[in-house]
């Protein structure tokens, strides 16, 4: 924390706290040199500051890898990254609380209109995709692809209990347990948009903030079904089957690497993202450089985390508009 | 008329079968619920152990957050729920040992005291989520705080106080009336009862009380979430306003991770919040049985 920092907000809020301003001073000034001289792009000068980043959950981990990456060229920059889930990522932005958010989803309406409100101007920043896997017991054999109205059908709550036969003819005639994100999360308003279109979903279903959960319940019942990210169906390949979805060109897509970022995985796949304030763009030079530093390193620490890099021109495109915001 | 009597003494003989069988059933029903306990907390412990004992290194205490299973530690988590708790525990202290004092002492035994103690137990209870709102409102954004130590701080502060409040009264409620009063017939006033007689009996109860509460506010996660505590901090606070990160936000990023490594390093941080909490309880037991044995 730097000396003025502490000075003003000793200032905000008085003499309580006297403890905080004697803690402050006692770090200051161990800037360390080593480490810094060879990198290219944006971390050539030493910078200083504080960032702090919140939002979603599922972006998490590539945040996470890029400020640890970010950290070892610039130690003064003290990079703090939280999940409070995509909504309350935004509300802490709207608050001005934190320079940059992460989103499992695009901005909504009202949100828009609250930072609007609140005079901060964003750019959205897309860093990788993710493929959202529908998935079924290991022992499921009857599924072999589902197409978008047949998901509708799963999925929408239509006042009673569904059978796999209800879905499609010669299925068994056993009851279907639903296992899905909640509903704070990005990855279920993700697919309440493409596939709920708003409708209720399921009333029996199982909805849990961690997709761990998700997976033990589809790897555990013969008749359950689930969605949840790439990174989750990759990790458990051997204990749940995943589902082809048929596509908008009519062909049954399987989410790997080479399908979820060409788009031939639609309409499941999906866009990360992250918002950046103009404002603190512009006039901190660690935001600046930190922000594209994400976007410089996003398709090589996206991929290290589990999820599918944007193809390159992308990036580079997305760099462009930085500029035009400095 | 004999008659009678034998057979109500072969009744009661009768009677007498039924009731050690009884016993006995009670006992089993006891007993069974004690193994079930005890084997539920040997399977968690066991499992929590296998997998992150493995985990446990000099690194796992030197790293800070990694994307690496294998290079990530939890320097940033342990540092700063030390730092959290030097905020909680004078504050929780003072604050609930005073108020404890004053209502057990002090107040008035009228409407409005038995409105307070109401209230003060009925707070006890309420969701630890709540509490967080409470001190995202009013410390981290009114007073301008931040997601700060300060601000986390005081708000595990408030989520404990009750607690302490309570079990201090408890224990200044206990200590005879004898004392108290032959220390006034000596002539002391009330602040000097308090101080010489009142709390040196009643330390061992509050001490045992609020290290059991300061112990649930370094286990809990949701008030940290609310607050906005972030999970990735890889640097120590060097003072009270500064960001930080807590164990039971380290522990509950890594449970929500995909990759199994990553539970592993959960469960390895579980044994370290584990280990603090042992640690605080065994300050408690010392603490006791060193003023009971005056």
């Amino acid at each position: 924390m730097k000396p003025v920092k502490v000075l003003t907000l000793s200032a905000l809020v008085g003499s309580a706290l006297v403890l905080g301003a004697c803690g402050g001073n006692a770090d200051t000034g161990t800037k360390t040199e080593d480490g810094a001289g060879d990198q290219a792009g944006a971390g050539d000068a030493q910078l200083q500051g504080e960032i702090s980043i919140d939002g979603s959950s599922t972006v998490y981990p590539i945040a996470e890898a890029v400020a640890e990456e970010f950290m070892l060229e610039q130690p003064d920059v003290k990079v703090t990254v939280g999940l409070s889930g995509t909504g309350g990522g935004f509300e802490k932005f709207i608050a001005g609380e934190t320079q940059l958010t992460n989103a499992s989803r695009p901005i909504k309406d009202e949100e828009a209109k609250a930072l609007a409100d609140a005079g901060i101007e964003y750019t959205e920043l897309e860093l990788a995709y993710d493929g959202l896997s529908v998935v079924v017991n290991k022992d499921n054999d009857w599924v072999d692809q589902l197409t978008v109205d047949e998901l509708k059908k799963l999925w929408l709550d239509n006042g009673s209990t569904k059978k796999w036969s209800d879905i499609r003819e010669g299925w068994p005639e056993e009851e279907i347990k639903f296992y899905s994100p909640g509903t704070d999360s990005g990855t279920f308003d993700y697919f309440d948009e493409v596939i709920l279109d708003g409708g209720q979903i399921d009333k029996s279903a199982t909805l849990s903030e961690d997709d761990n959960v998700l997976v033990q319940g589809v790897t555990g019942d013969a008749n359950a079904i689930g969605y949840f990210g790439y990174a989750y169906y990759l990790e458990n390949k051997d204990n749940v089957k995943v589902v082809p979805i048929v596509n908008e060109a009519g062909d049954a897509v399987e989410p790997n690497h080479e399908t979820i970022e060409s788009g031939e995985y639609a309409p499941l796949s999906r866009p990360l993202f992250t918002y950046v304030s103009n404002a603190a763009f512009a006039d901190d030079e660690a935001v600046a450089a930190y922000t594209q530093f994400t976007l410089e390193n996003a398709s090589v620490l996206a991929e290290d985390v589990g999820y599918v890099s944007l193809p390159e021109e992308k990036y580079t495109e997305q760099l462009e508009t930085l500029e035009g915001l400095k | 008329m004999g008659n009678t009597t034998r057979v109500k003494s072969e009744e009661m003989i009768g009677r007498i079968d039924g009731r050690l069988m009884k016993n006995k059933v009670i006992k089993g029903i006891f007993l069974a619920a004690t193994v079930f306990t005890s084997i539920i907390l040997i399977i968690l412990l066991y499992r929590i152990i296998s997998q992150g004992a493995p985990y446990l290194s000099w690194d796992f205490f030197q790293n800070f957050a990694s994307r690496r299973p294998e290079q990530a530690g939890i320097k940033a988590a342990v540092v700063g729920t030390l730092w959290m708790m030097s905020v909680v525990i004078p504050t929780a202290a003072i604050l609930g040992v005073g108020t404890a004092i004053y209502l057990e002492e002090y107040a008035k035994k009228n409407a409005l005291t038995r409105w307070i103690q109401m209230n003060i137990s009925n707070l006890a209870g309420v969701p630890s989520v709540v509490f967080g709102l409470l001190g995202l409102t009013i410390f981290v954004r009114v007073l301008g705080f931040g997601n700060s130590v300060l601000a986390a701080g005081f708000t595990m502060a408030l989520l404990v106080l009750p607690v302490v409040i309570v079990a201090s009264q408890e224990a200044i409620r206990a200590v005879p009336n004898e004392l108290k009063e032959a220390s006034f017939g000596l002539g002391a006033t009330k602040w000097q009862t308090i101080y010489r007689v009142v709390l040196p009996y009643a330390i061992p109860g509050i001490a045992t009380g609020s290290i059991l509460a300061f112990s649930r506010a370094i286990g809990e996660t949701a008030p940290l979430i609310v607050v906005g505590i972030p999970t990735f901090v890889a640097f120590l606070p060097s003072g009270y306003l500064d960001s930080f990160t807590a164990l039971p936000m380290q522990i509950y990023n890594w449970t929500s991770r995909p990759q199994v490594d990553f539970h592993n390093l959960a469960a390895a941080g579980i044994i370290i919040l584990l280990g603090v909490l042992i640690l605080m309880n065994s300050i408690a037991v010392w603490i006791r049985n060193r003023y009971q044995a005056r």
